[in-house]
């Protein structure tokens, strides 16, 4: 990406042509260029300024109070002090625990279920309109109204909730839901999943689209069943999508906070339900100690640089 | 429908027409629509027949599946209650002053970055690009703390709309998606303007922005929607209950209120979105599916 040409240079062959604000200034020379420039910095003097202030400083800052403590007014370095404190919490190990559990079951309920769903709805022809609206309905609910629904309608304990009147129709044990230690992720899982698979199923959808039809006729020709058509055409067709995907679902998932604080009260049934991102919410604005929290939020931010480490060696290895 | 047919999927068109394959398809096509509606629709259905139901009908086993005595009453408890008719105006003046922000300052950075290409604008983008790597979490405590304190003019931004509206504007997705577009539009288009001695700000306004509708709606529907669902940021920024945004609101109300009035506001702040997606289905769908992911 050439961003100015010097006075004078001539233009290597295989450049691209300079947009006619750039060959205008050539021809004006310096005045003229510096002008151009700054009517350049001024269109993006706001967004700069947002991302300054709101993006980039908060990072900086964030990594810096993770190693300060400030305590009636005066801040002061503290060494490891704040990363110690936060993992010797009972609740850190806890939290970690069940935020691996959370994403691991969304992504087997959450990204399986999605990439099939679009095959199947790509498979049909009539009622498309009306089944990619129904999917992707739940996403546009606010997070709360949905959660609410979820907590005091299906997850009602009694045989009076949704889901055990449903069990008991069917004639399976009812569950405690939310009640129940065991229970609380899955339900907290397929809350989520309901309500955010539609983008994955759209996107998915797309990708979908643009795979060539001679490759399904030659793989059916030589003999491969649906199954064989999908595992060796239609993965390898859409891996990329299918990995990046994954990336973003984990980073989202690892994120978890507004399931288990309103569908578990936040810790929920004997802490089954804390998650880290509810522990930086705690420490932050109920434990009075912003520091801890902003040590917690450094470490989740490792260990999410860990997957994305991974996820750009694997990507970058298939190709 | 006749395009569609062209392309051939997992399964041939033929297999799907003749005898066997015909019936199966019909079986599995009814099938699909009957579950789906029950999963996608169902509980939003049961959420709105629900917050019509009394408390000891919403309590009865089994539950019905009509409200046998209708209670518009929780519904207007619900209004009342909690006010929402102020809830739901400071959502919508934050949405409204959202998408103005984001249309101001992303598109004229994303212009900026596309055609004006200003010294160091790469390095700009690469910056602006790698916040996206970063998860709204890991910022959220740094991000309170300069909100409170501002840099430099300490101004205190809690309770403020520019609480919400500013760390909006610094959306590295909407600069990508919008300096793509751009990206795509001719300079042959522009150059005719730049002969004639438009300065670029003319340059934006009529040749640029007429023809970036699609996205700029794209762009406006977003930020309609992401405010809308926001939930843990304005629950930081306004902690007053006079400032505070829909879900927020229910969300501190919930204890204290039964749980069919909680649903009926959960039913009625539900409601602009589920409106906005009807009428922009298409622009939404294909903004999400045009969303950089070609990459």
């Amino acid at each position: 990406m050439a961003l100015t040409t010097a006075p004078g240079v001539t233009r290597r062959p295989g450049r691209p042509a300079p947009t006619p604000q750039r060959s205008a200034a050539r021809r004006a020379g310096l005045g003229r260029r510096v002008r151009d420039n700054l009517t350049g910095h001024t269109f993006l003097i706001g967004a700069v300024a947002c991302f300054a202030v709101f993006s980039w400083y908060p990072m900086v800052r964030g990594v810096m109070m993770s190693f300060q403590r400030t305590r009636r007014g005066e801040t002061t370095w503290v060494g490891w002090d704040n990363y110690t404190r936060i993992i010797a919490d009972p609740s850190f190990w806890t939290a970690w625990k069940n935020t691996f559990v959370f994403t691991g079951l969304a992504l087997v309920l959450g990204y399986a279920v999605p990439f099939f769903v679009a095959i199947l709805l790509n498979e049909l022809r009539h009622a498309k309109g009306y089944l990619r609206v129904l999917v992707y309905l739940p996403v546009m609910l606010p997070p709360a109204s949905a959660l609410f629904l979820f907590k005091f309608y299906a997850y009602d304990p009694s045989e009076a909730g949704l889901f055990n009147a449903i069990l008991t129709a069917v004639g399976l044990p009812t569950s405690e839901w939310m009640q129940s230690p065991t229970m609380t992720m899955p339900a907290m899982v397929l809350a989520s999943t309901w309500m955010n698979m539609g983008g994955a199923v759209l996107i998915y959808l797309a990708a979908l689209q643009n795979i060539p039809g001679e490759l399904y006729e030659a793989a059916e020709i030589d003999g491969a069943g649906v199954w064989r058509r999908i595992v060796h055409v239609t993965v390898p067709q859409t891996r990329l999508i299918l990995a990046l995907l994954a990336m973003l679902q984990i980073v989202a998932t690892m994120q978890l906070f507004i399931e288990p604080l309103i569908l578990a009260n936040g810790a929920g049934t004997q802490d089954s339900a804390t998650s880290v991102a509810y522990l930086i919410y705690q420490h932050g604005f109920f434990q009075n100690d912003l520091n801890g929290a902003a040590a917690l939020g450094v470490i989740m931010l490792v260990v999410l640089a860990g997957f994305s480490a991974v996820y750009v060696r694997l990507t970058a290895r298939q190709d | 429908m006749a395009a569609d047919l062209t392309t051939r999927t997992l399964i041939s068109h033929a297999q799907l027409r003749r005898g066997r394959g015909r019936i199966l398809y019909w079986v599995l096509l009814t099938l699909v629509v009957v579950t789906f509606t029950l999963v996608f629709l169902g509980p939003l259905y049961w959420m709105v027949t629900g917050a019509l139901k009394s408390g000891q009908e919403i309590a009865q086993t089994p539950p019905s599946l009509f409200p046998r005595d209708p209670q518009p009453q929780n519904y207007v408890d619900a209004w009342t209650n909690l006010d929402l008719a102020k809830l739901l105006f400071n959502t919508f003046y934050y949405a409204t002053g959202a998408v103005l922000f984001q249309l101001v300052f992303d598109t004229a950075a994303a212009y900026a970055l596309s055609k004006l290409r200003p010294v160091l604008g790469g390095v700009i983008l690469g910056m602006m690009l790698a916040t996206l790597m970063i998860p709204a979490m890991v910022l959220i405590v740094p991000q309170y703390v300069t909100v409170i304190d501002l840099p430099i003019v300490h101004v205190n931004l809690l309770d403020s709309p520019f609480a919400i509206w500013l760390p909006l504007v610094a959306n590295a997705f909407n600069i990508f998606l919008l300096k793509r577009f751009f990206d795509s539009i001719p300079e042959d288009l522009m150059s005719a303007a730049v002969m004639d001695g438009a300065s670029p700000l003319r340059t934006l306004w009529s040749i640029v922005l007429p023809m970036s509708r699609p996205i700029l709606g794209v762009v406006a529907i977003f930020a309609v929607t992401a405010v809308w669902k926001d939930f843990l940021w304005p629950k930081l920024v306004m902690p007053s209950p006079e400032t505070r945004t829909v879900s927020v609101g229910i969300y501190a109300f919930a204890g204290g209120t039964p749980q069919n009035v909680v649903i009926a506001a959960s039913v009625i702040a539900a409601i602009p979105t589920v409106v906005l997606f009807l009428i922009f289905q298409r622009n939404i769908m294909s903004g999400l599916t045009t969303g950089g992911l070609k990459g």
